[in-house]
């Protein structure tokens, strides 16, 4: 059970995060393949969240009585996810879509379990040591010392297990 | 995500809060929603109604802190074009609540402490205990004086991983700043309401290796003004 590397993309397709945990997990490939991979898995994360067959909102709200709606609430359908695993002999990537669009992929062993929990945890890590980081500019690259040292003596905990 | 509970009141003022809570939320959602303004609740008890020494147990969401600490450092950065700059911004922001705070937590001490400290030593040790506890819901963990002969003027309260810093991480290009800049100001505040007017500032002394345990440990020099230690001397004398 092995987490081998983390790559985070910003709503417009861009990659700000990428950082291998194990090596030897994976193949090294170029930065500039890794953008290539980012942008592109974004688009494809675009299409296949469009053939999503998620009934639009107003469908959506006739199909439920109004009386049974909580006051105040907005009909706001969930979000198609989209892409969320891709597995292939050696590797398995889990995809996580936030609100605001931003792509947390984790790329893991085959047989991890519990990569929700996981990614549930980056994603706190991101939120508590990235957002509320004042010296960091939105959509730009992370550069947080906090965040990298948090995240890897997390992941070094799940690789030793 | 950490946060701090967030309690409405102390002890038992803690009945009549959520019974506040309660009123707000209902008066929210029926009659209220389209009314603009100011609502009270429906007993007339806003938060000036309760008591000011029942606050021990009073916390407040880390979260929100952080992200409105977040938010003052931007706002400063914004303002300033050195770090020097940045964190005389951030002590001025800090100092008025040094000040105010001072008279507060004094007034809530017993009536037989409640005299100001009358020697840098009482001082620092308010700071240490009360004034961190207050603040942080702990002690500071150490407080020390300055070794070499030359500054006698200078002490050090000694903080391991400071609250204000929690998720922040400085870029390597402003490797000197340390926003805790803002708590020196709060002491400064403190110290220059007690009479003992003090520069302080804030400095990072973790080291950055791997494995390092406290990263963030952070000192805070205290330098008092010459007619401190002169009248220090004379009370010494003294007693």
């Amino acid at each position: 059970m092995t987490v081998f590397a983390l790559i985070i993309i910003n709503k417009a397709g861009g990659l700000v995060y990428n950082r291998t945990f194990y090596e030897g997990g994976l193949q090294k490939i170029s930065t500039n393949d890794l953008l290539v991979l980012a942008g592109t898995f974004h688009g494809v994360h675009a299409i296949t969240s469009r053939l999503s067959p998620v009934k639009p909102a107003q469908a959506q709200a006739q199909a439920t009585p109004p009386t049974q709606q909580p006051p105040g609430l907005l009909t706001r359908p969930e979000p198609p996810s989209g892409l969320e695993v891709l597995e292939t002999e050696n590797f398995r990537l889990q995809c996580f879509n936030t609100m605001t669009g931003t792509k947390f992929l984790l790329f893991t062993d085959t047989t991890q379990a519990n990569v929700d929990v996981v990614m549930r945890r980056v994603y706190e890590m991101y939120s508590d040591y990235v957002m509320k980081n004042p010296f960091y500019q939105l959509e730009m690259p992370i550069r947080c010392d906090m965040f990298d040292r948090k995240l890897s003596s997390y992941i070094r905990e799940i690789n030793n297990r | 995500m950490s946060h701090l509970l967030a309690k409405p009141g102390g002890g038992g003022g803690q009945n009549a809060g959520a019974k506040d809570q309660q009123s707000i939320v209902s008066g929210g959602s029926s009659s209220a929603s389209r009314e603009a303004g100011l609502r009270y609740p429906t007993n007339g008890k806003t938060i000036y109604h309760r008591p000011l020494n029942r606050s021990k147990t009073a916390e407040l969401s880390q979260a929100s802190f952080a992200y409105l600490f977040s938010e003052m450092v931007s706002y400063a950065q914004k303002r300033v074009t050195g770090i020097q700059d940045l964190e005389k911004k951030l002590n001025l922001q800090g100092h008025p609540i040094g000040l105010k705070l001072l008279d507060l937590l004094l007034i809530r001490e017993p009536p037989r402490s409640q005299t100001r400290p009358l020697n840098i030593i009482s001082l620092l040790h308010f700071i240490k205990i009360n004034v961190w506890q207050h603040l942080f819901g702990r002690q500071a963990n150490g407080l020390e004086k300055s070794s070499s002969a030359e500054t006698p003027d200078e002490y050090m309260i000694i903080d391991n991983e400071p609250l204000v810093n929690a998720y922040i991480s400085v870029p390597r290009e402003m490797s000197q700043l340390n926003c805790a800049a803002y708590v020196a100001g709060i002491i400064e505040g403190v110290c220059d309401g007690a009479a003992f007017p003090a520069r302080v500032t804030a400095h990072t002394v973790g080291g950055k290796e791997e494995g390092e345990m406290w990263p963030g440990k952070t000192v805070f020099l205290v330098k008092f003004q010459p007619e401190v230690l002169e009248r220090e001397a004379l009370i010494g004398n003294k007693g």
